[in-house]
């Protein structure tokens, strides 16, 4: 099409015709992603340094959200559960929410907000500093050593994240139920455990996994295509929290609707 | 000619409606240090980055090392990058590494089976090459511009590439800064046996480092020799005010 004919396509043509080219391109990015995964070198140190920074200096964050959680939505639940005088069933409550739907979402908001944004800023400011070019004359693949090991360490650091959030906040929901409930700690965590099935684990881990993985390849797609200098920089941060972001709220009820359907089954 | 160890014919180059280079014709022969001049946007980066694979031309042809770049494999294009050394003009370090860690990359990634004590001694060396040999264990936020640019050269060097691509090497540094940097491009090229192309707007670091100037002007090299031959007496107007600006307002 002639740059005249292009001029004068209507802005809703104009706007498809980006959105579905930055569809391809993502494609074409999560593709590169799956078949540079298992070509050499392997970038073993890389992968453990960006483990280290994603995991554990999340841990303070993640702590300290997973009790307040676990407190604010003991407390909230308890006084529906009292009009029936089922607060004895505040543990199985708690624990298939936390579980299920509470642990997974919370920790890959959070961690979309903070290791998202991270990941966007850093390689888009690789990008506009000609960083990444650098790479590429040393005869390095910068896709290797920068997105492959990124994507690796959330994809594998996320569920432990989830887990770890899962407990603090079980630890959270614990001492709100011990202080009103005077229930000790053997029978609130029997209680859970018999609350929670082997799918709700499994779910919760895969979940977690497609979560992870989201975070790392969408703040390494808006890094690595950024421009414009700094102004692209904070863009790329920013459009990697809120597409991963979007993104985990319709893969949470997309998983939702497979597993309800395997329960059913 | 034998000597010739790049080969640029007919290259051309746009960027959506922008024709940047049309048609360019040059060479660089061995142990030479060319100078590319040209207005800020006029294309001399392009080149060079064309000339290691990060563009692609549009048609014509750049041969380096007797390698047509365009129709290589990223395996050999990668070999092809190994021969050569590209200075970023913000000298591109990468700013989560230590000076030791940006110049171990390109190091332990390409050659194999050395020794830590053999990288060390290598860093070293080419620390104290180019004169900062104290800045080892320093993140690149802790360098000056002058500091950043040398071990951005140090950096490439570690290769030990028999081209050099130097962009804008003295952008952004102060006068006496530049005259270091001019003499380390030329200490590098006596020392490593390097041929270099010495992207530069700057006529006082084109005059202290090149041998032959190439003047890039609307997407053509309009004139090409020794400094003498192709500005004091310049009667192009557009090269006449280049060297007017350079040398009466400085």
């Amino acid at each position: 099409m002639t740059e005249k004919a292009e001029d004068r396509k209507p802005l809703l043509s104009k706007k498809i015709d980006k959105f579905f080219t930055g569809l391809a391109d993502a494609w074409n990015f999560v593709r590169r992603f799956f078949k540079e995964v298992f070509v050499p070198p392997y970038e073993f140190r890389e992968v453990i340094h960006q483990c280290y920074r994603i995991g554990v200096e999340s841990l303070p964050l993640i702590s300290l959200t997973g009790f307040i959680v676990g407190i604010v939505f003991t407390n909230q639940s308890r006084p529906s559960l009292s009009e029936f005088g089922a607060t004895s069933w505040l543990p199985s409550l708690i624990s298939i929410a936390v579980v299920r739907a509470m642990g997974p979402l919370v920790t890959a908001l959070i961690a979309a907000g903070k290791v998202g944004s991270s990941i966007g800023a850093e390689i888009g400011s690789m990008k506009v500093t000609e960083q990444i070019d650098a790479m590429e004359v040393s005869a390095t693949n910068p896709f290797n050593f920068l997105v492959v090991t990124r994507v690796i360490a959330t994809t594998l650091m996320i569920p432990l994240l989830v887990m770890y959030t899962d407990f603090v906040a079980l630890i959270g929901s614990f001492l709100s139920v011990s202080a009103n409930e005077k229930v000790s700690m053997t029978t609130f965590f029997v209680q859970v455990f018999e609350s929670i099935s082997f799918l709700d684990i499994t779910s919760s881990v895969l979940k977690s996994i497609l979560f992870g993985f989201t975070i790392g390849i969408v703040g390494c797609y808006k890094g690595y295509n950024s421009s414009k200098g700094t102004e692209g920089v904070g863009r790329a941060a920013n459009a990697a929290v809120v597409m991963a972001m979007f993104l985990i709220f319709i893969e949470e009820l997309l998983v939702l609707q497979i597993v309800n359907a395997i329960r059913a089954f | 000619m034998e000597d010739k160890v790049v080969e640029i014919r007919g290259l051309m180059k746009s960027f959506g409606d922008l024709d940047v280079l049309k048609g360019v014709d040059l060479d660089l022969h061995k142990g030479e240090n060319l100078v590319v001049l040209g207005k800020s946007g006029s294309g001399k980066s392009v080149l060079i980055k064309i000339m290691v694979g990060l563009l692609k031309q549009d048609a014509g042809t750049m041969t380096v090392l007797g390698k047509e770049v365009s129709t290589l494999r990223t395996k050999e294009l990668n070999a092809l990058r190994l021969r050569i050394g590209f200075s970023f003009q913000n000298s591109a370090l990468y700013d989560s590494m230590t000076v030791r860690e940006n110049m171990e990359f390109p190091l332990v990634r390409n050659i194999k089976n050395l020794t830590k004590k053999e990288i060390t001694m290598k860093i070293e060396g080419l620390l104290d090459s180019v004169g900062l040999p104290q800045s080892i264990n320093q993140m690149p936020s802790e360098l000056s511009g002058g500091q950043k640019k040398r071990i951005g050269v140090a950096r490439t060097l570690i290769l030990e590439p028999e081209i050099m691509l130097y962009d804008e090497p003295t952008a952004g540094l102060d006068p006496i800064t530049c005259g270091e940097i001019n003499t380390l491009i030329n200490q590098v090229r006596e020392e490593y046996n390097t041929s270099s192309i010495v992207i530069t707007h700057d006529l006082t670091c084109a005059k202290d480092t090149g041998d032959r100037m190439a003047v890039l002007l609307d997407g053509q090299f309009d004139a090409v020799g020794t400094f003498e031959e192709v500005f004091p007496h310049a009667e192009d107007k557009r090269i006449k005010s280049f060297y007017d600006y350079n040398f009466i307002n400085s």
